[in-house]
This record gives structure tokens, sequence and C-alpha cells, in this order.
């Protein structure tokens, strides 16, 4: 029977070649938008560090004057300052820790073909590396004491070690950054988290740093602080952060293991602002929040606006693709109520001509859903070409693959049920008296 | 033109009828809405950035191995560099330029310190000559003079004891009255301005400077840190070579720097395109999409009117027999496609507007107006009618002798 109907299917399809083109590609162009667009929400919506993102949190304080606070509504700063930053480090209450900013270095190969470069740099405390689970294919991170020492260690990115030494074991090596000499001691596998979400403010993608410096160090060297700041009050003139102004431009990280340690770790922060009250720096009762990774990005609402509205608006597209096409799957199975109705005349059961109009949607859609794959791919591939950060990430992962299949097959099945349901309720006795 | 008898046959095409109304209910609300987010896209990457584009080219420059300290005599020295080329009007330095997306802003007030309220602007570090390099026009007050351009220091707090501000932050500071000589605080001591420029704008496009992109200050401070944004303005037609000419000169007074390959040097041009790339790209993917669905919704009523024409033969040819001219038969069509779209664009324009302010809660876009959604209205009526023509002619050209036809 179902050799049967597809040939059914086919033979009516052809009998009507433009009809049977124009309802594939409305189906196709529908799907290929919309999967396009879901590819590319659903690349930049996903977890930068699996595994690990419920257990990293953001404790966000309020150092701000009183001016402009509304309790409950105003919602603290997005970094920290130097000294709060310092003594939540030193507080140590989370299971882990790290305090960083983001920089940019002058890099002066040795390598006297290479002409120096910048490279963006994070300058933070060795608790990232552990936290982040960051790999390594060569060496070790810095110590706690290379910390406490301001040591001139430095840790280099996959990347950069590949331009720099042609990915051999750079580790002991001295590296020139802006004029100072600095050891490496640790490689890193290839490891770009996207979102970029531990510094936001450096651009939300693809902005990966191609060395690590321990934060002391980068402050002794005075290296350039590249990143978001955001001063009050009156102390708002360098443009160079310093360890005493009221300026935020560090962010802190903390893992926290277990439920109860969050609990404990946010009634901490309220134990420290209510301190920091006490001693006059703060002025607003306390202010706190401590998201995850994931509260985090969608707190910063990193999926870009534009994204979003695309994607809603490619599905607006494809639902006007399946109206048209259950139109006009409506209109061409009711031309056919005569044959229909001679078929269901000569015994065939409502339940057989049902299968065999929705094969012939099933097929349609089968058509669709392929060619609705190939512009997706096609639209991805636009979207590489893109100036974005974003843009390079937009790849078909084997989820989106199955999604974009059940999604034309069932929007085909679905622009076909309707139709064939009505069509296969002919009455046979007034088609075949029409007749 | 009986609407009646028209309504009778809808009525037995009942689930027909309703999907193609739906479709230009759906298509009107998409086109309606896209068309106003180019307009809005155009509108924004439209405007000018105040200063002479065409003959401009911006240069990243980095020293290595020098203090911040020692910055000065190095800038002094490139910028005699850059000015001595032939083909070169002027140069300065400067932290940040238009339509770089990056930069400082701050808040000027009328009072010293955080007492007075607050209005946001861009800090544009500037010299003597950036007015003659950037084009700027000076509508009141006068330019830097040489002896007020001062070394700014990274760890300094800035507050020049003048200022230049542009027209559009002058009016916001002192609405209808007179600014130049008037103090305004950047932190504890006033600054006078000492001039006012007619436009320039920040160097954020859109997102959160856009109700505040004409409000710029001009420091005469020169920043020393690390390395400096250099503004080169060329005579006509030297674009090209000074583009290569500049770093080329700068390279062989100092090698010690770095001029990054990629987007170490720049014409205004070109930093205008990649800083609005976004922006078209998305003017033109909503084009796109509006031609797509127009199309497709056509082709939709020309599929099913033709399906509708094709089961109607039969009784076509009895109303020709019975002496219905074949415009009538025309005009029958006509009408009935008419119909349905008058059908789908009242839903679609309720749909519209509905999307519309969705979108205003979404994504902060504004409220549309009712010049776009009339051309909407305009734009799927006549489309329906364009599709509708062709298979109604066919219709038309049904002869009469069918009607003695069985089967």
């Amino acid at each position: 029977m179902f050799g049967y109907y597809l040939d059914l299917a086919l033979r009516s399809l052809k009998r009507n070649k433009a009809l049977t083109v124009l309802m594939i590609l409305a189906i196709a162009v529908g799907v290929g938008a919309s999967m396009t667009t879901l590819t590319v929400l659903h690349v930049l919506s996903g977890d930068p560090v699996p595994g690990r993102s419920a257990h990293l949190y953001y404790p966000q304080l309020d150092p701000r004057p009183m001016q402009g606070y509304q309790p409950g509504e105003t919602q603290p700063m997005r970094q920290v300052t130097w000294i709060d930053g310092m003594n939540l480090l030193h507080a140590g209450r989370a299971d882990r820790q790290a305090l960083m900013t983001g920089g940019r270095v002058a890099v002066q190969p040795e390598n006297a073909t290479l002409d120096a470069f910048y490279s963006d740099a994070r300058y933070t405390t060795s608790g990232f590396f552990p936290m982040f689970g960051v790999p390594f294919r060569y060496g070790h991170p810095w110590s706690a004491s290379d910390d406490e020492s301001h040591a001139r260690v430095v840790v280099i990115s996959a990347e950069l070690n590949n331009k720099l030494f042609g990915g051999r074991d750079s580790t002991g090596q001295t590296l020139r950054l802006s004029g100072r000499s600095m050891r490496i001691v640790g490689v890193l596998r290839d490891w770009r988290p996207n979102p970029h979400f531990y510094d936001l403010t450096r651009g939300s993608y693809n902005e990966h740093e191609g060395v690590f410096v321990p934060l002391s160090t980068s402050q002794d060297l005075n290296f350039d602080h590249m990143g978001g700041m955001s001063c009050w009050g009156n102390a708002g003139g360098g443009l160079h952060p310093s360890h005493t102004s009221t300026c935020v431009w560090l962010q802190f990280w903390v893992q926290l293991n277990s439920p109860a340690k969050v609990a404990a770790y946010k009634s901490f922060l309220v134990h420290y602002s209510e301190q920091q009250k006490a001693l006059g720096r703060f002025e607003r009762p306390p202010n706190v929040r401590l998201r995850n990774v994931m509260q985090w990005l969608d707190y910063n609402m990193v999926v870009p606006g534009d994204v979003r509205l695309q994607t809603w608006l490619s599905f607006g597209f494809l639902l006007v693709c399946l109206v048209n096409t259950v139109g006009l799957m409506l209109a061409k199975f009711m031309r056919r109520a005569g044959e229909l109705g001679v078929r269901r005349a000569l015994g065939a059961s409502r339940r057989a001509l049902f299968a065999q109009l929705l094969m012939e949607s099933g097929v349609l859609g089968l058509a669709g859903g392929f060619g609705g794959l190939l512009l997706t791919f096609f639209g991805l591939w636009l979207v590489r070409r893109q100036p974005d950060g974003y843009a390079a990430l937009a790849h078909l992962d084997p989820t989106m693959l199955l999604v974009t299949f059940v999604l034309a097959i069932g929007a085909s099945l679905l622009a076909g049920v309707l139709p064939a349901s009505r069509a296969c309720r002919v009455t046979p006795a007034l088609q075949l008296k029409g007749n | 033109m009986q609407i009646k008898p028209i309504l009778s046959a809808l009525r037995h095409h009942k689930a027909g009828t309703i999907l193609i109304a739906v479709q230009i209910a759906l298509t009107l609300a998409i086109v309606c809405n896209a068309l106003f987010i180019i307009q809005q896209r155009v509108t924004q990457l439209s405007r000018s950035s105040g200063v002479d584009e065409a003959h401009l080219i911006r240069i990243q420059n980095q020293w290595v191995g020098t203090d911040d300290k020692d910055i000065g005599p190095l800038m002094k020295a490139d910028l005699d560099t850059l000015r001595r080329l032939p083909g070169v009007v002027d140069a300065y330095a400067t932290n940040t330029t238009p339509l770089s997306n990056g930069g400082w802003s701050t808040g000027m007030s009328l009072k010293p310190g955080s007492k007075g309220e607050r209005t946001m602007t861009a800090i544009y570090f500037a010299d003597n000559h950036t007015l003659n390099t950037l084009g700027l026009k000076l509508v009141a007050g006068r330019n830097f003079h040489a002896s007020e351009v001062a070394p700014h220091m990274p760890h300094d707090t800035l507050q020049p004891p003048q200022v230049i501000v542009t027209k559009a932050l002058a009016d916001k500071l002192f609405p209808g009255g007179q600014a130049v000589g008037k103090s305004v605080y950047l932190g504890d001591k006033p600054s006078i301005i000492v001039g006012v420029v007619a436009r320039l704008q920040v160097p954020w496009v859109g997102g959160w400077a856009s109700n505040w992109e004409g409000q710029s200050t001009l420091v005469p401070r020169q920043l020393m840190m690390g390395g400096a944004n250099f503004v080169v303005r060329v005579k006509d037609g030297q674009l090209g070579k000074i583009e290569r000419a500049a770093p080329a000169a700068l390279l062989a007074s100092d090698r010690m720097r770095v001029i990054a390959d990629d987007h170490g040097v720049m014409t205004f041009t070109q930093m205008r395109q990649d800083v609005y790339k976004r922006d078209r790209g998305m003017a033109i993917l909503m084009g796109v999409i509006c031609l797509v669905l127009l199309g497709i919704t056509a082709a939709g009523i020309v599929g099913l009117t033709s399906f509708w024409v094709g089961q109607r033969r039969k009784q076509i040819g009895v109303r020709r027999a019975l002496g219905a001219t074949r415009h009538d038969i025309l005009s029958y069509f006509l009408t009935e496609n008419l119909l349905i779209g008058v059908t789908g664009v009242v839903m679609g324009v309720l749909l519209a507007m509905g999307m519309n302010q969705w979108l205003m809660q979404a994504f902060e876009m504004q409220r549309i107006s009712w010049l776009w959604v009339a051309g909407g209205v305009i734009v799927l009526l006549l489309l329906g009618q364009a599709a509708v023509l062709a298979p109604a002619m066919r219709a038309s050209r049904v002869p009469p002798v069918v009607a003695t036809r069985t089967v």
C-alpha cells in the first residue's frame, strides 16, 4: 500500500509541476530562514562552561553614594573596585575564587622576522585556571605564591604559542611584553568559552586573550587596562584605574559547590556590605546579588537583540509559508473530490484516503525539508561572512540538524493534515451524481 | 457589481478564503514592521558625524618600550612628521574619534563636584589643530590656543580650564542662552567654554548613546598613555597615497612602535562602513524577507485562484451563455479577491499594531507610524489584484459553449 500511495502522490505532484515547485520552495525557504536564525540563537545562548556553570557565581556589591538609590530597584554594580575585590579575594570564603580584569600588551617576538603586535591580555589571580577548568597543553598555572610575590610569569594561549614558537613546548622561555621580560610557565590548549562570560565589558563573543599575567604583576608593570570602568562621585577623573579611586573595573568570580555554600556566601556579602557601611566606605544599605553563569548572561542580555528579533521574524515567515502551503494543498485536494468520491464508492475507507493524501503532503515535506537544510547551510555560510564577533561560531551541530528535519516534516505534515482531513470527508454519492 | 452572490459563493470555499485572508494579514503585519525597521536603520546610518570624512585617515599607533611620562616628545615628533608630509592638510593626536564605537564618556555639570545634575557628554582629547583637521565649523567663540594644550597623564583628574563643546551640548546645558564664556564642571574645578562647534557626533553609534549622540566636548589635552590615535586630513585625491605614506613615514622616523596591520590605518569611509555594517545587514535582510514574503503571498493567491477558476469552468460557461460579458467575469474575480483582501488587511492592521506593541516592549522599538501601515495596506491590496489578474483573464476567456458539455 505504501508503495502504491507513494506512486499516486508522485503522479499527482507531477501533474502540476509549477504548483509543486512553489509549495516545496515555500517550505524550504521558511524552514531555511527559521533554522538559520534558530541555529545562531542556539549557538549564542549556549553554556560557555558546560558542567561548571552552575557552580560559578558572580558576586555584585553596591559601593555608590546614596544619591539615586531606590530600595529594591537599583541593581548593584556590574564590577568591583580594587579594594572590595582584594577584600573578597583575601577573605577566601568560597571553594575557589579569582579577581581579574582585561588589558592589552605589546608582544615583542625574539624572532626578528615578526613585527611587534598587540595581544589581548587577562590580568588575574591563580584561582582562575582551576576554577574555570582551563586546559593546559604544556606547563601549569602560576601558584598563589606567584601572586603574592608579583612574579614575572605568563601563561599564553595555544594560538599565540603557535604564532611565536610554532606550537613547541615554550615553557621556561622568556617573552617580552610591553618592554618587560616575562617567563612562560604554561601554554593552554584551545580554550575559547563563548560567550566570553567572565568579562562581558570586552564584547561578548570571540574576544579571547593571548596572554594571562598575574594581576599583581600587571599592576607593578603598569600594563594597559582595557575594558569597562565606571566611576562615581568626585574621583571619576583618571583614565587609568587606580587602586584607591571610586571606580569599578575588576571582575570577581567564585566557585560554590553546594546550595548551602551559596546561601552562606550571600549572607557573607550582606555582612561585608554592612561592615563597610559601618566603616563609612559604603553609604547604601546592603545591595548584593549572587548570580550564576547563566543568570549573569541572562541579566546582561548577551544575545544581541537583533538576533532574537531575526529569529522571531523568521518564524513568522515560516508561518506565512505554511499557511500558503495549506491553502494550496487544500485547493488541490478539493479539486480531486470527484476522483476521491469514486475511490470511496469503490470501497476505500476514509482512513485509506486520508493516508493517501497525507503521503502526498509528506513527500512535499521531505523535499521541502531537504531544500530547507540546503538553504540553512547556505544561510549559515552567509552569517559566517558577517563581521560580528559571534558570526564565526554559526555552525550546524547534530542537534540542530535533527531539529531542522523534524521541523520540516512536522510542518508539512501539519500543513497536510487539515486539507487531507477535509478532502477525505467527501460524500461519494454527491460527487458521483455531480459527474 | 453585486456582492451578495460573491459572498454566497465564497461561503462554499470557507477554508480557502480564510487561509488567503490569514496569509494576507500575516504578510501585512510582518512587512509593515520590517519596513519600519529598515527605515529606522537607514535613518541611523545616514546620520552625519560632523567631520570631513572623505578626507580623513585614522592611524592607531602604540609606542613600545616607553614609559607614559616620556611619550610627549615622541608624540610631538610624530605629529611634525605627519604634518610635513606633502598632501597632508593637518593632523592631531587624540584618544578616540567619531565612528570608532569606543571612547570616554562622563557627566558634565553646572555645579562643582557631584552636586549638580549631570549631562552626558563624550570627551575628545584635542589641540589647536583639531578643528582644522576634522573640518569642524566654529559657530561661536574661538579655537584653542597652542599655549592651552597640555599633557594629561593617565592618573590625572580631567578638569581643563578651557573646553569647546558642540552646539547640541551647549543648547542642552544653557537652553536658549549664550554658552561661550560660561563655566561647566567635569570635576571640582571650572572649565570655561571658549568655543562652540556646529556638530560632532559621539564615538558610539546607536545603543546607549543614542539619546545624546551630538553632545561632545573637546578638551585641550594630549593623553600620555601608551599610544595615540593620529587623525590626518589630506588634500583632494591624496587619500590613497597618504594611507600608505603616513605609516611608512612614522616607521621610518622610529621603529619602536606598533601600527596594527588590519585596523591600524583606516579611512573614515572604511570606519563608517565597519561601524554600521550590522545595521546595513539588518536592513538588507529585512528587505529580502519583505520581497520573498510578498512573492510567496502573490504566488499563493495565483495558485488558489487558478484552482477556483478551474473548478468553476462550468459555472462560468453557464453565466456566459446566459449573457454575462467577459468583463463581468473578470470583475467578478477581481471583486472576490478585493473582498478577501480587505478582510485580510483589516486583520493585518490589527496584527501589525499588536506586533509593533510587542516589539516596542521586547526590543525597544519606536511606535510605528500610520503612514507605514497605510502603505502596507495599499501594497498588499494592489498585489492581490495583480496576482488575481492572470487567472481572472483566463476565466473570462472560458467560452459559453462549455455550459453545454458534461464533465
